[in-house]
């Protein structure tokens, strides 16, 4: 065991885990952060992801010693402030994407982060940014017309679609 | 988490006594009261004041509306769809209702989700339950303001006067708990020409916990005190634990306590195996690297999938073991038919693969089992922890938590009594975690089958003689689930020369419901089998499917296991789909094509026309979707309709093109997603359109009916566009590319 010290969500979190510990049973044992989901222990389903300064990680396959001061954003602080939803999760809501809703915090994880780089993906770009993430649900069509509702919610067009 | 209280529905103490006068002599609602259970409830509700004239509606005195939502909610949608119901005839606003999960209780009627039966074993009294409480609060109103009821009408939460005197449903809330429950003939419901929130496009009402991440699933659930619990079950089936490293175990860090279970003996029931508990997750898993166990693996090890195939290619030609139907001559038909053609076709075993694996916590203490489960069948769990493990169903406590995918796989409770009985051994409150490898290799499967196909044409391209010799996989002693023909499957019936027949292999291997269950693979064979008889008659598919469905309007069941076809709803739903899809009206350049595929499934006809296009080096890309559906008069929620069918296309689509179990000794070769691939989001379709055909009939579910017509579909279209013709799953397996 050892102590660790966390930034996570703009927060300074310490625990103490094996240095082995994913960061993915950090987050949903010891800081009760559990949004962030288990799928397969080995970076192929993406239901794990969350940001390391900015940028999409796997936190099944990341061991807690190798996060050192990196900014961890998990889904529970990926809006802007309390309250308020980031454009992915406004998009998500508006258009009911989630099934049983398990993957939605990866993909929104991963869509926000393809956002920050390309604020207009086609859906080509989207395929290939969200590969990562599977959806057993199979909510593909709703994720790429998501991502596309939320580059628009982004750049300030905030009419609801139906 | 709310699931740590118990969700006990109000209903104070003068409605209780109302409900219970009423029980044995026709209460609207006989089915969901049981006295017991509304005595228990009563004693919190009595304080509260709230009127609650049955146990899924509660309004408080300050106007807060609550409907309870009694089914498992796994995706599908039904705790914001049914409550929907009760809105609707309610005349409350969607947005200023809370919706609460029940936990299982004998006092909700039957709690099972499964076989696309939530929505039309519930509607009709959903709508009487709305529809009765509005009546007593527009009853109350009339009392006080003594005047007529009928010159009173409902409108958003409030009673109004033809004078227009207003009165709130929380400010009627005492009187209307003083009235007598009105009998059904007494209740007026609101017809459907002036619904405004069924059909509409709702949001699933858990949206904003899902989107931000909040605890919501059974695997997010956190006790005070909670212990973390894995389960190391025998790599081949059914196999027993006779001895592992249990004391090296229990001194690694982080372990509170390692044991083995001896199990039931049941492969599908609780299994053999060594539970590790720790105080992490974390140290559960690390521990369970180091265990090492010796198992008894018994004869299951004789078993493996491609020695089944061997012997079923052997067998194909000989008499199968059962004649499911025999009409006319099908072999002396085929003999004399203008052109006669045989295929076999071949699906394996495939996983449920539910992204949330296999979880439940559960306490033991003072002889009382509580348990916390994304259970799809609540009642056939307690029965099971009950058979398994002695604890009467009255010292049992489930609470239901939503589920990460269902599919069928929740539909059984071993990973349930798994929980349950190491939480026997544990005493404090513990959460049994599976790992993805642990939910591939013992999952229920989808039994995999062959069918050996002939089938003939006339001189005219009718098809006039059809063959199967269908062999598919059973344990303890019958086919698993989805695992056998009925007497009537399509095309019997249909066709004057018919005879289909069935063998089954007996395995040790467990299997399930998978959406849509038999369905799933018998629409593929079908929808396919018929093409390639077009093709070879040089017809058009879809005026020798339309030959089929004929000109009748009811195509009885024989009565054993089939099913009745409304021929008319068939025959409309397909000429509506291709109209849809634009069939007949396009040229397709070769490596792009069209297919149809239809089927009734889950009292649900629906017909699918796929667009494909496949590159020169076989690489399949779906473009379009058409999808028409018939499920009746009226859709619910119909972004929940449209993410069902959306869903239930990919789905089909997945299973065709990337997954297989391969089962050697007994036991499963995949494990993870590296050898095991669901389908990604470059794969699905480019677009879906989904059509309703709107009938007169039942409103009908939609968890399944959309899935079993797209492989047919694909298949077909892929056959127009390159010439290849599909009759393995999963599509990897055929080599697509042209020239």
């Amino acid at each position: 065991m050892a102590k660790f010290t966390l930034q996570v969500n703009g927060q300074s979190r310490t625990v103490d885990v094996a240095s082995d510990t994913p960061l993915l049973w950090v987050l949903r044992d010891s800081l009760e952060l559990v949004g962030t989901k288990f799928g397969c222990g080995i970076g192929l389903c993406g239901a794990c992801t969350v940001h390391l300064n900015g940028v999409p990680a796997r936190a099944c396959m990341t061991p807690v010693s190798t996060v050192g001061r990196m900014k961890v954003t998990t889904i529970e602080g990926l809006a802007p402030a309390a309250g308020k939803l980031h454009p992915v999760q406004q998009a998500w809501s508006e258009l009911d994407v989630a099934q049983c809703g398990y993957c939605q915090p990866g993909q929104i994880m991963t869509a926000a982060a393809l956002l920050k780089d390309n604020p207009n993906p086609s859906d080509t770009d989207i395929n290939d940014a969200m590969t990562g993430n599977i959806c057993r649900c199979a909510t593909y069509l709703r994720i790429r017309a998501g991502v596309q509702r939320a580059a628009e919610i982004a750049a300030g067009k905030t009419e609801a679609v139906t | 988490m709310s699931t740590t209280q118990m969700h006990t529905a109000s209903v104070n103490r003068r409605s209780f006594l109302k409900l219970t006068g009423l029980a044995g002599g026709g209460f609207l609602l006989g089915i969901y009261i049981k006295p017991g259970a509304i005595a228990e409830a009563a004693e919190t509700a009595a304080a509260t004041g709230d009127f609650a004239p049955n146990v899924f509606v509660r309004i408080s005195p300050t106007g807060v509306v609550t409907i309870i939502s009694k089914q498992p909610e796994m995706g599908q949608g039904v705790k914001t769809s049914l409550p929907m119901i009760i809105a609707e005839q309610l005349e409350v606003p969607w947005d200023e209702i809370t919706i609460e999960q029940a936990d299982f209780h004998a006092k909700y009627g039957g709690q099972s989700a499964g076989g696309s039966n939530s929505t039309p074993g519930n509607y009709d009294n959903f709508h009487l339950l709305g529809a009765t409480v509005r009546t007593m609060l527009v009853e109350a109103a009339a009392q006080t303001w003594g005047v007529p009821a009928t010159e009173c009408r409902a409108e958003k939460a409030t009673v109004i006067h033809s004078s227009g005197k207003k009165l709130t449903y929380g400010q009627l809330v005492a009187k209307a708990s003083t009235l007598p429950v009105p009998a059904k003939e007494q209740v007026k419901l609101k017809p459907a020409s002036e619904f405004k929130l069924l059909g509409r496009r709702i949001a699933q009402v858990d949206t904003r916990k899902i989107v931000t991440g909040q605890p919501l699933f059974g695997s997010d659930l956190k006790l005070p005190g909670m212990l973390y619990a894995v389960y190391e079950k025998c790599p081949a089936f059914g196999g027993k634990a006779i001895d592992a490293n249990l004391d090296q175990i229990k001194r690694l860090p982080g372990v509170k306590d390692a044991f083995i279970i001896a199990g039931s003996g049941k492969v599908k029931e609780l299994n053999s195996g060594v539970a590790i508990i720790a105080d992490s997750t974390w140290s559960a898993f690390s521990a369970r690297k180091q265990l090492k166990v010796t198992w008894d693996e018994g004869k299951v090890v004789e078993e493996s999938w491609d020695g089944f195939v061997a012997k079923a290619r052997a067998d194909a030609a000989k008499p199968g073991a059962t004649v499911l139907r025999a009409d006319g001559d099908a072999e002396g038909a085929l003999k004399t038919a203008a052109k006669s053609i045989e295929a076999e076709y071949l699906y394996p075993f495939i996983s449920h693969a539910n992204l949330e694996p296999q979880t439940t916590a559960a306490h033991w203490r003072e002889g009382i089992m509580e348990i916390w489960s994304p259970a799809q069948i609540p009642n056939s769990a307690v029965q099971m922890v009950t058979r398994v493990l002695g604890v009467p169903p009255e010292k049992i406590i489930l609470h239901l938590t939503r589920a990460g995918g269902g599919f069928g796989r929740r539909i059984s409770a071993d990973y349930l009594v798994e929980a349950a009985a190491i939480a026997q051994k544990v005493g404090s409150p513990v959460k049994l975690v599976w790992t993805r490898e642990d939910d591939l290799k013992h999952d229920h499967f989808r039994p995999g089958g062959l069918h050996f196909l002939k089938g003939g044409v006339d001189a005219q391209g009718k098809i006039v003689a059809w063959k199967n010799h269908f062999f598919t996989f059973g344990e303890g002693g019958s086919p698993g689930s989805g695992g056998s023909l009925n007497k009537d499957e399509l095309p019997g019936r249909m066709i004057p020369n018919f005879r289909s027949e069935q063998t089954m292999f007996a395995t040790g291997w467990p299997m399930g419901p998978w959406r849509a269950p038999g369905s799933c693979v018998f629409g593929w064979v079908f929808n396919s089998f018929v093409d390639e008889l077009a093709h070879a008659a040089g017809r058009d598919a879809l005026k020798v499917h339309l030959e089929l469905l004929g000109d009748q309007k009811i195509l009885a069941t024989s009565g054993q296991g089939g099913r009745e076809y409304n021929l008319e709803r068939f025959r409309n739903v397909v000429n509506f789909t291709v109209e849809k899809s634009g069939w007949g009206t396009k040229k397709y350049p070769k490596g792009s094509g069209i297919g149809l595929g239809y089927y009734f499934s889950h009292r649900g006809y629906f017909a699918q026309v796929a667009e494909v296009s496949v590159s020169k080096e076989g690489q399949l890309k779906v473009d379009r979707v058409v999808c028409g559906y018939d499920i009746g008069a009226q859709i619910v929620n119909l972004s929940g309709a449209e993410n069902q069918i959306e869903g239930s296309i990919v789905d089909g689509l997945g299973a065709l093109m990337t997954q297989e179990i391969d089962i050697v000794r007994g036991r499963v070769v995949q494990s993870n997603f590296n050898d095991y691939p669901l389908l990604r989001i470059a794969d699905a379709p480019t677009k879906i359109e989904c059509h309703q055909l709107k009938t007169v009939f039942p409103t009908t579910g939609l968890g399944e009916p959309a899935l079993p017509p797209i492989a047919g579909a694909v298949c077909n279209a892929i056959f127009a566009a390159t010439g290849k013709r599909v009759r393995r799953m999963p599509l990897s397996r055929t080599d697509l590319s042209w020239s």
